[in-house]
């Protein structure tokens, strides 16, 4: 059993297990799955679907929060993607013309990647904090995708751009299709070649990778490339679905969404390791999380309050500090030993903080002790 | 010989010294070259009603700028800010209006809400070492779930003594005026400015900044002092959230999305380091000053659409903490 609890995955699986069966409690409709014109149909496939766009961008996330940084601007750069790939679309006299989708996908996933690489290049370039460096194109963002929609909502009519946020391949829908192909290639990439082991080294200590001869400057550009690109996927799925582009709202609180999946995941905020599969099921999490609230009779906006529970009490869970005091104080006054991280809710334990902030601590310390 | 090196050691390190002064001196120049530009556009720009409107348009934001100044000082981060001022409008207008509660217990509880908000944030940050970032998230998502709940709808503020706090203007002369807000948003700047530079701990807030362990190690209230960083910044929330609804006489729990940024941005702009430690009060009232000039530069302009906002502050951001990155390159 605590080689079971022990598992990376035990707890985003469990919290994932434990929201869908609530929904059983009212009823067994909610597993229920039939085959419709020879589509798979069904609550269960509605939630694959509607989470893939938040699924790839937590993916990009994912490797972001792996090198101790955070993107914030996913949820402009889906706005951006969505509004250049429905402009371009909506010029052509014949929408349903493939050269015109495929170029729309090619304008949209190339300019998400230069952005991607502005990001990256403030933050490894210009030594800005990732906070700030992506906020930028945060608050820009937005503006730039209004300018490009012209503060409209862009309607597009093309069918073959409707299947990538709508359409069926061997009755699964598309979009969850492409999460399964992008995590499979991603997964090759970085756990079959050192890329994984180097994006967890640069997270857990920068300047040591740098002096073991890990290039992190072009890993940390990497990543946010990676980013960019995923989140330019994402607005496609997203524009698509709707067939419109709307620069205001598309991707709203999209980064923060991402943010929540691989916290729940169990990737910790601090850098090091990472898990993409832990992010893939973070992000259906969420996505239970507020088709079960739709499907309450309550206010749908309320899903902020739970969004917030959860995010805490992952947290909370996540810190070795909460869990030093709390679980100490659970095993008795009388002390004992401190509880191992072994015994701790979540596994593995996440980093102890940042390993250079604490190296640079303790030698600060013995300096003033020298003095 | 010596009397010349020891000269030209001292005007070093008063050059050195004053250099935590060039961030603020140049958004001071921005502010200055942007009225320049206004009045080269529009003579009526150059008016004194205009500079004053810009104050009574962003009272709110002025004082949820001087709490986020608070925060990032420490080098930490208040997202929430936004949240806790969309609730407080809410709760305003919803217990005043439904409730019939009388206004100045509501403004006082109101207050209260936001910041014991905050102290439960900073109790969390410090106690947990929880990063702050994400603590503030669940804040926010918290506080606009909160608003949600109580109504989704706009509810009108029709108290009469609120209405009356909202419409009041000051005359200052036989043309210009200012808003009560105006004048609640100048007392919470100087108030913070005295905090900041003459007490024990506004000196704690920044040594903080400086480096969290060695002021640990000086014995200084760590805890205490990082907990009450989110305290006033929720309670500056709150307080915004309060002018705000004076502001517009309504409340609504999509207000502020997205304000701690424009927060943040106006901070970072008025030459406060995001690093935390180094960083003026009345700084961020130039920053929000910028943002606010940039915004009747566009109404002015007329034919631009208000996005160019955004790209505007985003740039205006960029080469902010572009600024900052050379100026602390050469300080090391």
């Amino acid at each position: 059993m605590t080689a079971l609890t022990r598992h990376r995955l035990f707890w985003p699986v469990a919290m994932l297990a434990a929201l869908l069966l609530s929904n059983l409690l009212r009823g067994p409709g909610f597993f229920a799955i039939r085959i419709q014109d020879g589509h798979l149909y069904g609550s269960l496939i509605d939630i694959l679907a509607n989470a893939a766009p938040i699924m790839i961008i937590s993916l990009g996330m994912t490797l972001v929060i792996a090198t101790g940084g955070i993107d914030l601007s996913v949820g402009s750069l889906v706005a951006i993607s969505g509004a250049l790939a429905c402009l371009h679309i909506s010029r052509q006299p014949d929408q349903n013309a493939m050269v015109v989708v495929v170029t729309a996908i090619a304008i949209a996933i190339g300019v998400s990647v230069v952005l991607g690489l502005w990001n990256g290049v403030l933050v490894a370039g210009a030594g800005i904090q990732p906070i700030i460096a992506t906020l930028i194109l945060m608050v820009a963002g937005r503006g730039v995708a209004q300018l490009i929609t012209g503060g409209q909502i862009i309607n597009v009519t093309s069918t073959p751009y409707k299947v990538i946020g709508s359409g069926f391949i061997a009755t699964l829908p598309f979009a969850f299709v492409l999460v399964a192909a992008i995590y499979a290639l991603a997964s090759v990439i970085i756990r079959r070649s050192a890329l994984g082991m180097l994006v967890e080294a640069v997270g857990g200590n920068p300047e040591a990778s740098r002096l073991v001869g890990i290039r992190s400057k072009t890993l940390l550009i990497g990543v946010y490339v990676v980013s960019g690109l995923c989140a330019g996927v994402a607005g496609l799925i997203v524009s698509s679905d709707v067939l419109s582009a709307d620069g205001n709202n598309a991707g709203l609180w999209f980064e923060l969404d991402a943010i929540l999946a691989v916290v729940i995941g169990g990737t910790a905020l601090t850098g090091g390791r990472f898990s993409l599969a832990g992010t893939l099921i973070g992000a259906l999490v969420i996505q239970t999380l507020t088709t079960t609230i739709y499907s309450m009779q309550v206010t749908p906006q309320t899903i902020l309050v739970y969004k917030a529970v959860v995010v805490l009490m992952v947290c909370l869970l996540q810190s070795p500090t909460f869990r030093a005091k709390v679980f100490r104080r659970w095993r008795g006054p009388g002390g004992g030993p401190p509880p191992a991280p072994t015994g701790a809710p979540i596994s593995p334990a996440p980093q102890p903080a940042d390993r250079s902030e604490v190296a640079a601590r303790t030698a600060t310390v013995s300096k003033e002790q020298a003095a | 010989m010596t009397t010349l090196t020891l000269a030209g050691d001292r005007l070093r390190r008063t050059v050195a010294n004053q250099q935590r002064y060039v961030p603020v001196l140049a958004t001071l120049a921005v502010v200055a070259l942007m009225f320049a530009f206004g009045y080269s556009r529009n003579e009526a720009f150059l008016s004194g009603q205009v500079y004053l409107n810009v104050f009574i348009d962003n009272a709110f934001l002025l004082v949820i700028a001087v709490g986020m100044t608070f925060v990032l000082l420490t080098g930490g981060i208040d997202l929430s800010v936004g949240s806790v001022m969309a609730l407080s409008t809410m709760l305003t207008a919803s217990l005043v209006e439904q409730r019939g509660w009388p206004s100045p217990l509501v403004v006082l509880l109101v207050l209260a809400v936001g910041t014991l908000g905050g102290l439960g944030m900073g109790a969390i940050i410090h106690y947990f070492d929880i990063q702050p970032f994400i603590v503030t998230l669940a804040g926010m998502f918290l506080a606009r779930g909160l608003a949600h709940v109580i109504s989704t709808d706009t509810i009108k503020v029709t108290d009469p003594t609120l209405t009356r706090l909202g419409d009041q203007r000051i005359p200052l002369s036989s043309e210009l005026k200012i808003s009560i807000s105006v004048v609640i948003a100048l007392v919470v700047v100087a108030v913070a400015f005295w905090v900041l530079h003459y007490t024990r701990f506004g000196r704690n807030v920044y040594a903080i900044g400086g480096s969290e362990q060695s002021a640990m190690l000086m014995g200084l209230p760590v805890a205490k002092t990082k907990i009450w960083v989110y305290g006033v910044s929720g309670f500056c929330a709150a307080l915004g959230g309060v002018l705000f609804t004076l502001y517009t006489l309504s409340g609504y729990s999509l207000n502020g999305v997205g304000l701690e940024l424009e927060a943040i941005a106006a901070v970072v702009i008025g030459g406060t380091l995001l690093t935390g430690g180094s960083g003026f009060v009345l700084g961020t009232v130039l920053g929000v000053m910028a943002t606010g000039v940039i915004q009747t530069l566009i109404n002015f302009e007329g034919n631009l659409n208000s996005w160019w906002t955004r790209i505007a502050v985003g740039v205006l951001l960029l080469a902010f903490i572009l600024l900052q990155r050379v100026l602390s390159a050469r300080k090391t």
